[in-house]
């Protein structure tokens, strides 16, 4: 049976900053079969201006949710943030009434509606629902044995939990855990898993959201753990960008990698680290042949 | 105490702000139905107070002066000055732990959202970092301004072309909802504050 197609929806901030998690990522599902095909016209899936204006972020999301009702296909995001947001707007413009008619006169200028027919969909999801966990064991060529990694699921694939649906426990995420078990490393606990990275913030108050990940930093090096492995653009930001000026500012020292899920996947298939923008990261994973301390 | 570095809006002056007595204030009975026509928020007057939003909150934890808890209080009770434009609203991440684990099933965060769409429509402020975020999308139809580098880059690397943005529909979205309006009048709060800063010293 041929696999689902999916609308790529690549969000803003890995095109600007993490082309290793896209590069990654394209590698990855070429690899399994999956196909996406880009978007025929892209706006921003409203995140960035839900706290201003809900209305419009609930537009924007709504314009996205359209381009893929009228292929008949559901969207795909790398992002956690693109895929609440479209998610939220999904669900809210099916259950309000009121507030999808308003939506709609809005989109009426635009000669289109939302209907409510498409579903959206994070990676993990597809790779652990569509796909399948099963098959993407058979796939694992090259098993990263050995390997002590730590997850971060992010708060906007786990809450709020009703709306996420996917069935992941919040408190306690597991399937980006099993996803990291399947490449054959090993997924070590630490504590508060749950926590957010605070990189939604930092443009508000840098002091207070470094402080936020200063204490996951802190957690995650205590469970000894070789890298964080993460699956959302921001919180990658947060971790591997920003890691040198958090660890600046309160005097200590990390080094600790952030890989993006798709490229420990990308590993695990066979895939060289070079093909993965692995070379990329900020915090070089010298525990992988052919990379070198920078 | 203020355990947390200096943010860019002075935070603790907000904290000041919280401990004035509600009984030289303005009270607005309405106020709370304002806040419950906001998609998420209608179920404000549930909440008991139990405080799990507030023990159970990022932000609590980082700072001596941000209580979800106290947010809903002050809805319900209608103490409106008290939060529309109180700057303290834009420090949640918005994790949304508290949507989930409040009893009553109060989606506070929703409450803050409402609370900050109100303030940037009757102050007509907000963080710079925002008015910036619209301000791209409007132009490009991508929170970023995409330098002409990377998208080289994407060629070298193999990856398809961005797509591209449609920016009359963007434009028409934000006049329709009056953001466009919005942003062209729009304050940042940064500015606001060095101009305040300046006459008062």
């Amino acid at each position: 049976m041929a696999e689902p197609e999916y609308l790529f929806f690549l969000g803003c901030l890995i095109p600007y900053r993490l082309a290793s998690y896209e590069v990654s990522a394209r590698k990855v599902l070429a690899k399994l079969g999956l196909k996406l095909v880009e978007m025929p016209e892209f706006n921003c899936c409203g995140f960035p201006v839900a706290p201003v204006n809900f209305e419009l972020a609930l537009s924007l999301a709504a314009r996205n949710l359209c381009l893929a009702e009228q292929r008949n296909m559901n969207i795909l995001t790398l992002c956690n943030g693109c895929f609440g947001t479209l998610n939220e707007a999904n669900i809210i413009l099916k259950e309000d009434k009121p507030l999808r008619d308003k939506v709609n006169g809005y989109l009426k200028q635009l000669n289109t509606e939302f209907k409510g027919t498409t579903s959206v969909k994070h990676l993990v999801h597809v790779l652990t629902e569509d796909f399948g966990e099963a098959k993407l064991k058979e796939h694992v060529k090259n098993p990263l044995s050995g390997l002590r990694v730590a997850q971060h699921t992010g708060c906007h694939l786990l809450r709020p939990s009703r709306r996420v649906g996917h069935g992941d426990n919040p408190e306690d995420p597991k399937a980006l855990r099993r996803l990291i078990g399947l490449t054959g490393a090993e997924c070590v606990d630490y504590v508060d898993e749950a926590e957010c990275c605070g990189n939604t913030i930092i443009g508000v108050d840098e002091g207070v959201a470094f402080q936020m990940a200063k204490e996951k930093l802190d957690h995650v090096k205590a469970s000894g753990a070789q890298a964080l492995v993460t699956v959302c653009p921001s919180c990658h930001m947060m971790y591997d960008f920003n890691q040198p000026r958090i660890e600046k500012a309160f005097s200590v020292s990390y080094e600790l990698p952030v890989l993006h899920y798709t490229q420990m996947l990308g590993l695990a298939l066979g895939f060289k680290p070079e093909e993965l923008g692995i070379n990329e990261l900020r915090i070089k994973p010298t525990f992988l042949p052919s990379q070198t301390r920078s | 105490m203020d355990s947390s570095p200096p943010g860019v809006f002075g935070l603790t002056e907000a904290a000041e702000d919280a401990q004035k007595p509600a009984a030289t204030e303005k009270i607005d009975p309405q106020f709370k139905y304002e806040v419950m026509k906001a998609p998420g928020a209608g179920k404000i007057q549930l909440c008991f107070q139990c405080g799990t939003c507030t023990a159970d909150c990022a932000i609590a934890r980082f700072t001596d002066f941000y209580k979800p808890r106290k947010f809903a209080r002050l809805v319900q009770l209608g103490l409106k000055d008290r939060l529309v434009g109180n700057n303290v609203l834009w420090l949640c991440t918005t994790c949304h732990t508290c949507v989930d684990h409040c009893p009553q099933g109060v989606e506070v965060s929703s409450i803050v959202r409402a609370l900050r769409n109100l303030s940037v429509e009757s102050r007509g402020e907000m963080p710079f970092i925002f008015k910036n975020f619209a301000t791209s999308i409007l132009k490009t139809g991508y929170v970023y301004l995409m330098p002409e580098s990377r998208l080289k880059k994407r060629e070298e690397q193999g990856l398809p072309p961005l797509p591209k943005p449609n920016l009359g529909d963007i434009d028409k979205l934000f006049e329709a909802t009056g953001f466009a309006e919005t942003l062209k009048t729009v304050k940042t709060i940064e500015d606001v504050k060095a101009k305040a800063g300046s006459q008062s010293g």
